[in-house]
């Protein structure tokens, strides 16, 4: 918008433009000089709201550079008239309960006038009209902007208000417009105005242009020519245009169904990758291990933690220090692993009821250690701005980017463990000691550092997964609580030591959650998919991908 | 060995069950004349609060009893204990809603405060019965017994084990922690149940009746036992930790794993309600965080701790562990969660046969539990 005001050539293309689309209007503006257009703006101060109107039109048809500014500024409640000598000014924002001071913009340089006290200043007051003939006003200006993101906006606040005016200058921009979505969007437009008008043949080729638009607004304006009128006459009198209506009206009906089954699925799969996330350290401790591994959500818990360490050492670098989290938290908790497996688990191999039972134990000391260090409140950690935000991909479906990146970190981090088991060196190890320890040691290999290795890797993807949830919900001494049932379920329900398992087995359980959502409520979904999952392992106890071959035996 | 363990043989040849027996007879006797005679200036005085304390404890000694008959003689870690607990508390608390009747803060007759509270118009079918003593008591059996039935038929045929089963008994009692949360499953949401009046028209306001109920929970907790002990002397029994150590060598041999199995959870899970429908009215409230899967877990601890395979042993453990956690929440409350973690950890690695192991572990040698025991052991130590 900035660049826009120091454009005064594109200005003038525009007030050509608007003097051309009004009758009432001289052909051509003189350029006004701008102690004209202080005084106009004088009047402002003491104006009726009714004066205030003509004022605004004034302002427009005086073409001054600056009159988009100001008429922004009266819009947002931030011009000002200084009660010392008269003179009106914008301020650079409004002001709130507490303000003393409020920055001077003088409305002709559009340069900073200096603080001044709010008791020297009378704000220039709006009413429901005025605001309504600025926001047209300064949609008429956006209309001819450069950038064709806000010449769509400009179409869209237009298309709230199509009266005869608004109509024609849609028209005239059409004939100019190049960039096809604002094209499509003006068409649009003009063939909502034309809906109203009494030619049927128009009221059809408009039908015809409006079923390929999905917008909510389009649905409600053609399902209304359908209806009935209090008098018993139909809305909409010829009998064509309303067939060709409610057959519109289908179309987009199925169009819209679509986009919200995609979005449904897409919310699916975010969830899914959450539980993905979480259970894929799980399918390494437990699937490959046997180790029932209860401390695995506090081991995400102090993922979580790790991140907001980081982010509190790297004040200046809010925007980066998730990713520098990653990292930290891998190593934090797989050093945590390791230590549990020096000290605990490997005195419990084969007995994997015990591991349930001690590592529940390590889980409360952690608990209790992170919350003496940095007690039992919330803590929170910033979401970065390029993480916030939505990805609006037409009007019946939007993506919000986190949502988007937790499946791109999933998918990352999942083929990362993959590329580790597969192609390195430890990978191989592992694999080896976990389908045949003796022979893996007759081989020469460390079975009890891999042992140490294995339990450390998964715990490390568990930190990794505490970066991810720090972002999901609240981060504190009970985080890995409520995940840790979650986490199980998935890894049986894929099947013990397979990890595309534990990949397919999230994915469903969390598109199967997000489906059933809009009819039970998120609460009862999730004891739906728990009840099924029960009932599923039940009939098939090795889970989705049972293992297979002679390691399965035992 | 007899086949009929009576109590006489059972006092003079397993030296456990007397003193167990001795020791709940004790605080039977003491407790009640240290509340109710010795005058409250006295120093051996025990409050109301000590004796919902002591009641509290003989609850929780009865849920460990039913751990360690399925965990400890059968070797299913069921994480579900605390779900037929609170079916079973919910069951009792069900019939002392029905009971405040119009004492209640809206003065409904028929609707529990709650249900009005949540614009409720009439009692959801469910609730229906509940007036009724006789019919309460059925469902506090009933509706742990048939969940575990229920679970079990398809768990145990589809042979799920180990710590599967250990998985899927504790997503269960997550779901169910869930599903009571909810303020329209018609169980009081969140809040759960509270603010009983009386209980067959006994005011559980009174000293009198709380001693009572405690005279009425050692005496459970002491038939319990026995039927405990009964089952696990019998023949049955034997076949129950054959299945234990060896669960494909006892089904070849031609037993029906599954049936014994489904009728050891069952009877777990019923006594678990017994024990859950005994705790509310002596603590007064019962809600969902009582499903919270973690106590379920920290009941398995409480059986490790005292030892596991010998049913006193649970309930001592039971006993201590708690006495410990009331000692410690209200003294150093933040070193409770060390303390408990830490047990966690050390009994498993250092105290397999818990307390009673470490206190007659010689003894113990000779008798036939310790002997499997050790065969058990040994089997899992080759395994490796």
């Amino acid at each position: 918008m900035k660049k826009f005001f120091l454009r005064p050539g594109v200005q003038w293309l525009l007030v050509l433009l608007l003097l051309a689309s009004r009758s009432a209007g001289p052909l051509y503006a003189q350029p006004s000089s701008d102690a004209n257009f202080l005084a106009k703006l004088g009047e402002l101060r003491d104006a009726s709201f009714e004066d205030k109107d003509k004022i605004v039109d004034q302002l427009v048809q005086s073409g001054h550079p600056n009159a988009r500014a100001v008429l922004t500024g009266l819009l947002e409640d931030r011009l000002y008239s200084r009660n010392s000598d008269m003179k009106v000014f914008l301020v650079k924002s409004a002001a709130g309960e507490n303000t003393a001071t409020l920055d001077l913009i003088d409305p002709v340089t559009l340069k900073g006038a200096g603080p001044t006290s709010v008791d020297d200043l009378t704000k220039i007051g709006t009413n429901n009209h005025l605001r309504r003939v600025l926001q047209t006003t300064l949609a008429r200006f956006g209309l001819s902007s450069t950038d064709p993101s806000v010449r769509l906006d400009a179409v869209r606040s237009m298309e709230k208000d199509l009266d005869e005016g608004n109509v024609k200058l849609l028209r005239d921009r059409s004939a100019v417009e190049t960039n096809s979505r604002v094209k499509d969007e003006i068409d649009t437009g003009l063939a909502l105005a034309a809906l109203d008008g009494s030619d049927a043949q128009a009221r059809l080729a408009a039908i015809s242009t409006l079923r390929h638009s999905i917008r909510q607004d389009v649905l409600n304006k053609l399902q209304g020519l359908g209806e009935k009128s209090p008098d018993g006459t139909f809305v909409e009198g010829d009998e064509h245009v309303r067939q060709a209506a409610a057959a519109a009206v289908k179309s987009i009906s199925r169009m819209r169904t679509f986009y919200g089954g995609l979005e449904t699925l897409f919310f699916g799969l975010s969830l899914g990758s959450v539980l993905v996330l979480i259970a894929i350290g799980l399918a390494i401790t437990f699937g490959v291990m046997g180790v029932i591994n209860m401390a695995h959500g506090e081991l995400m818990m102090l993922g979580a933690y790790t991140t907001y360490v980081v982010q509190v050492a790297m004040p200046n670098h809010t925007e980066t220090s998730i990713l520098a989290a990653i990292p930290a938290a891998f190593i934090v908790a797989g050093l945590m692993g390791i230590l549990i497996e020096r000290t605990i688990i490997r005195f419990l191999y084969g007995r994997p009821l015990e591991t349930l039972l001690a590592t529940f134990g390590v889980s409360l000391i952690l608990q209790q250690l992170v919350r003496s260090i940095f007690s039992a409140l919330n803590r929170s950690v910033i979401t970065p701005n390029w993480m916030s935000g939505t990805l609006q991909v037409n009007d019946a479906l939007s993506i919000t980017y986190n949502r988007l990146y937790i499946v791109v970190f999933t998918l990352i981090v999942f083929a990362g463990l993959l590329v580790i088991l597969r192609r390195t060196r430890v990978g191989l190890q592992i694999r080896a000691v976990s389908q045949n320890r003796a022979m893996a040691k007759a081989m020469g290999i460390r079975s009890e550092w891999v042992d140490a290795m294995t339990f450390g890797l998964g715990s490390g993807i568990a930190g990794v997964a505490g970066v991810a949830l720090s972002q999901l919900t609240n981060v504190n001494p009970n985080l890995g609580q409520s995940y840790i049932i979650d986490s199980f379920m998935v890894v049986v329900f894929g099947g013990v030591g397979n990890l595309w398992g534990s990949m397919v087995g999230g994915m469903s359980m969390g598109v199967v959650n997000e489906l059933l959502e809009p009819y039970a409520g998120a609460v009862l979904a999730k004891i739906f998919v728990l009840i099924a999952l029960i009932l599923f392992i039940q009939r098939r106890p090795r889970g989705l991908f049972p293992p297979t071959g002679r390691a399965s035996e035992n | 060995m007899p086949q009929q363990y009576t109590l006489w043989i059972s006092a003079r040849k397993d030296s456990g069950t007397a003193w167990f027996l001795g020791a709940l007879a004790l605080i039977a006797v003491v407790v009640p004349i240290l509340n109710l005679v010795v005058p409250p200036s006295s120093a051996f005085h025990i409050s109301a609060y000590g004796l919902t304390l002591v009641g509290k404890y003989l609850c929780y000694a009865l849920l460990a009893l039913s751990v360690d008959l399925i965990w400890g003689y059968c070797g299913i870690l069921s994480l579900g204990q605390a779900a037929f607990f609170s079916l079973g508390g919910y069951a009792m608390g069900m019939y002392l809603m029905r009971e405040i009747g119009p004492r209640g803060v809206y003065g409904n007759p028929v609707l529990p405060d709650f249900m009005v509270f949540l614009n409720y118009k009439s009692l959801p079918w469910f609730w229906h019965g509940f007036n009724h003593f006789g019919f309460a008591l059925l469902m506090m059996l009933l509706a742990p017994g048939l969940l575990a039935f229920a679970f079990g038929w398809f768990a145990f045929r589809s042979r799920v084990t180990g710590v599967y089963l250990s998985i899927i008994t504790q997503a269960l009692t997550y779901a169910l922690m869930l599903a009571f949360f909810r303020n329209d499953m018609g169980f009081g949401g969140n809040n759960g149940f509270t603010d009983f009046k009386d209980i067959l028209g006994f005011d559980l306001h009174s000293e009198k009746v709380h001693v009572f109920l405690l005279l009425i929970t050692a005496f459970v907790l002491a038939g319990s036992y026995l039927l405990c002990r009964m089952v696990v002397s019998s023949r049955a029994g034997r076949v129950i930790r054959a299945i234990r150590d060896a669960e494909s060598r006892t089904r070849f041999l031609g037993y029906r794993v599954e049936s014994y199995k489904l009728w050891v959870f069952v009877l777990s899970s019923v006594l678990a309600g017994i024990a859950g429908a005994l705790y509310v009215p002596q603590i007064g409230i019962i809600n969902p965080s009582e499903f919270s899967p973690i106590n379920s877990i920290e009941v398995v601890i409480w059986v490790a701790m005292g030892g596991r395979g010998t049913l006193y042993g649970a309930a001592l453990g039971a006993i201590l562990v708690n006495y410990a956690k009331t000692y410690f929440t209200s003294t150093i409350p933040e070193a409770w969660n060390y303390a408990l973690g830490a047990l966690f950890v050390l009994v498993t690695l250092f105290l397999p046969r818990g307390i009673i192991g470490l206190v007659s572990g010689r003894e113990k040698k000779r008798g036939p539990v310790a002997q499997l025991q050790a065969q058990a052991e040994q089997a899992e130590r080759a395994k490796e």
